[in-house]
């Protein structure tokens, strides 16, 4: 326990660094800001939401991440996480809160259920989360441990952090809601 | 007379910074972030659900009328439990009091009941 190495700062982004000054790129600062700010939108529809409880809760603690603050509003929120079976029923409803998200925005799929629909594999059940929305973070597990949830989220902050600030605006990513048929 | 108003100048400076901070990060703010616009962006958000009709239509004001007539005597009981507390400290003339309490707001309570002001229909 006691020989685990805590990292206390963030690493600085490259740039170049004087007697009291740093000089860096706008998008590497950005995408730090960003990273170290996600703040969730819990979409819980089973039980690995209560699994994601357990990690928002004191002992996980999610806030060491700047995500202490909930948001079940999609208007203040930046990662969208689906945790659970997605009927087919639900699916329009997950859309329409993906879409209300402020930009910039990010998903993870949490769990086998959100990911691929896992062992519902029925009529009902929509079978992975990325038939209606992109997701950047896939995170296996039925249901995973609240160190699988917090690593998913390690790993959306190395991708957000790596984000270039143009991508949103860009003729790729517009193409890319454009095949979920999201404007 | 010259020291007096220069002295003023290093509380206007930091006017000026506190408010162009606050202004100028809004407006880089707008020109750095991404920005999205769509029909079903802008819509009322309702859980992701399908908005039906709108937020702000009126509703009845009996509604108003009862829950304030409930606040009103929901508060006189709670001015009872002090009472009932210290019953045997404060004897025949708290009773007294009480009742003189208790008939007031009975009087009210008939005055509502007369004025119809618990019928809902």
């Amino acid at each position: 326990m006691s020989d685990s190495k805590i990292i206390t700062n963030a690493p600085a982004p490259e740039g170049f660094q004087g007697e009291g000054f740093f000089a860096g790129k706008l998008s590497d600062v950005v995408g730090m800001a960003r990273a170290n700010s996600l703040w969730p939108l819990p979409f819980a529809t089973s039980c690995c939401g209560i699994e994601f409880m357990a990690t928002m809760a004191s002992h996980y603690d999610v806030a060491r991440f700047g995500s202490e603050r909930m948001s079940f509003s999609p208007r203040q929120a930046d990662m969208l996480l689906v945790m659970g079976t997605i009927a087919k029923k639900m699916a329009p409803i997950l859309r329409q809160v993906y879409e209300q998200m402020a930009e910039p925005r990010w998903v993870i799929s949490v769990g086998a259920c959100a990911c691929s629909g896992g062992i519902f594999d029925t009529y009902s059940v929509l079978q992975g989360i990325d038939k209606i929305i992109p997701v950047d973070v896939y995170v296996p597990g039925c249901p995973p441990r609240p160190e699988q949830i917090l690593d998913g989220i390690m790993r959306l902050q190395d991708l957000v952090r790596s984000e270039s600030v143009r991508r949103r605006s860009s003729p790729e990513y517009t193409e890319l809601l454009a095949s979920y048929n999201i404007k | 007379m010259h020291s007096i108003q220069t002295d003023y100048f290093p509380i206007a400076m930091q006017l000026l910074l506190a408010v162009g901070f606050v202004v100028g990060t809004i407006i880089v703010s707008s020109f750095l972030g991404p920005k999205r616009k769509s029909a079903n962006k802008d819509k009322n958000f309702e859980c992701g659900i399908e908005s039906v009709g709108n937020a702000r239509m009126p509703f009845s004001v009996k509604y108003f009328l009862v829950a304030i007539l409930f606040v009103l005597f929901d508060v006189e009981v709670i001015f009872m439990y002090p009472w009932a507390v210290n019953f045997r400290e404060m004897g025949v003339e708290g009773l007294l009091k009480m009742g003189i309490f208790m008939i007031l707001l009975l009087v009210g309570f008939f005055y509502v009941m007369k004025k119809k002001g618990l019928e809902w229909e």
